[in-house]
């Protein structure tokens, strides 16, 4: 074995336990680090820790936030009307990408897992009915993952909410854009032919 | 004698865990291999091939190449998806007990196809159920406690080994069976057992499940019937079965919203037909409320 200085093992060791890095790209790294000015090793060990100091949950929707509230719940043009459900902070990312959503959201941080003893009170889900218990909201959103327990988290949810008077959708299932017919399973092909929309 | 590189199998998925960005490790229950830990590449990106193939609580034949440390899964074929299960809230949630109970009790490399015809039967007779899964799961957990040698003794004593009559009855769980009156009230740990309750168990226990569903059983007899096979469960495993709490609170749940009268709010606007349906999509045992 090739005997490197301690601090750069160390180093190197740390950043092996990111995802995606293996042992020689974060020896790579190190090196990289070592070589290049201070001011950049700097820069990058105090974003990490203010990032782990400035970022919470925001209380209202449980996204990620620097402050009080998160950049969407602050937002006035934001629609208040309307929540879409979530599992993860991560999934709001690509709905805000598409840019045609315009209400707030609600972040349950998982799912309800019966096998592992996750239920509606490991999830933010307590937060949301207080939320909807307010009175402005007239439609909530499901867009949970299209599997198992998203759908079970779902119809759970849908449960509760719906004789709060107020309206439950669910994000379209079915075929994947690019999918072929003939490999779609059933449970699949069911949900497209029951979300079939006129043409 | 040489391993085969690649090989078919039939499997239901008993769970997933993320492997990676787009990986998940399967955990696979096959008819003989027992369980089977396989990776599943590609399948959290929309569009796989994999996709809705490796799901939980889904019936497929599956190819698998055997891998250095797990095997991995290149093509997986529904053969029944279950769709009707997996779009309601109680009939999906019985599944996801059956699914903990096979991990809990099958084996890794080892062949049970009894098993496997069990777990299959309870997800297909749920898809057809109308009175709400209890009689499903007490038959499928009864059927697999015999297969992996728990069978409950419910003829003689396990105590004294005295013939069982008609007088009061104890179930001890740590002892796995009946105990007569004399012994089980010496016995702090056994619980009383009603006759109605071992004559069903008696029955269930040795009938196929379209016979036992014959059997016609009130909600306290289900409770009564749920909670002796389940403590005996937990006696067994020394753990709960952690998919039970979500089950109670279903039931639960769907009371207080009947209590509430949540249900018959919305009465003027659906048939009674309608609101039957509804509340059996919620929970055993309400149809008759609405009957009453
Ligand atoms: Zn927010
Ligand atoms: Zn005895
Ligand atoms: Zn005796």
């Amino acid at each position: 074995m090739i005997a490197v200085a301690k601090p750069l093992e160390r180093l190197a060791s740390e950043l092996s336990k990111l995802p995606g890095i293996g042992p020689k790209s974060a020896m790579r790294l190190a090196y990289h680090l070592l070589y290049s000015p201070q001011e950049q090793s700097t820069a990058l060990a105090e974003a990490i820790l203010s990032m782990k100091e400035r970022i919470k949950f925001c209380p209202v929707c449980f996204n990620f936030a620097d402050g009080d509230s998160c950049p969407i719940c602050q937002d006035e043009r934001r629609d208040p009307s309307t929540i879409c459900v979530v599992e993860s902070p991560s999934d709001i990312v690509p709905l805000e990408r598409m840019g045609r959503y315009k209400g707030l959201y609600h972040v349950l941080h998982g799912t309800i897992k019966p096998t592992q003893g996750v239920g509606p009170d490991e999830l933010r889900i307590s937060e949301l009915m207080s939320r909807l218990q307010e009175g402005k909201v007239t439609e909530v959103i499901m867009a949970t993952n299209p599997n198992v327990e998203g759908e079970t988290t779902a119809m759970y949810l849908c449960r509760l909410i719906t004789p709060l008077g107020i309206r439950v959708s669910r994000l379209a299932r079915g075929l994947p854009f690019g999918a072929d017919l003939e490999y779609a399973d059933d449970v699949t092909i069911g949900q497209a032919f029951e979300g079939r929309q006129d043409l | 004698m040489r391993q085969l590189r690649v090989y078919q199998t039939q499997a239901v998925v008993i769970k997933q865990t993320g492997l990676g960005e787009a990986d998940k490790i399967l955990t696979l229950f096959t008819p003989d291999l027992g369980k089977v830990k396989a990776v599943a590449k590609g399948v959290r990106r929309p569009g796989s091939k994999l996709g809705g193939a490796v799901e939980p609580l889904t019936h497929s034949l599956m190819t698998l190449a055997k891998g250095r440390n797990l095997d991995i899964v290149t093509q997986s074929q529904i053969i029944d998806g279950f769709a009707t299960l997996k779009s309601d809230l109680w009939k999906v949630s019985c599944g996801f007990y059956v699914l903990e109970l096979v991990d809990a009790f099958a084996v890794e490399g080892s062949a049970n196809r009894d098993m496997f015809e069990l777990a299959l039967d309870a997800f297909r007779y749920l898809c057809q159920d109308e009175d709400g899964g209890d009689t499903i799961l007490r038959h499928f957990e009864l059927h697999l406690l015999s297969m992996v040698g728990y069978c409950p003794q419910l003829h003689r004593c396990v105590g004294c080994s005295s013939s069982i009559g008609s007088q009061r009855n104890f179930f001890s769980a740590e002892q796995g069976g009946l105990l007569c009156s004399c012994c089980g009230s010496r016995d702090g740990s056994s619980h009383i057992l009603s006759l109605r309750a071992l004559k069903v168990l008696r029955l269930w226990q040795k009938s196929s499940y379209p016979e036992a569903s014959r059997v016609k059983v009130d909600g306290k007899l289900a409770e009564e019937l749920q909670q002796v096979i389940s403590q005996y469960i937990r006696y067994i495993l020394q753990r709960e079965v952690k998919s039970t709490k979500w089950l109670q609170e279903l039931k639960k749940f769907a009371v207080d919203n009947t209590r509430r009268g949540v249900y018959n709010a919305r009465q003027s606007s659906k048939t009674v037909s309608d609101e039957r349906k509804l509340c059996r999509l919620i929970t055993p045992g309400l149809s008759k409320k609405f009957n009453a």
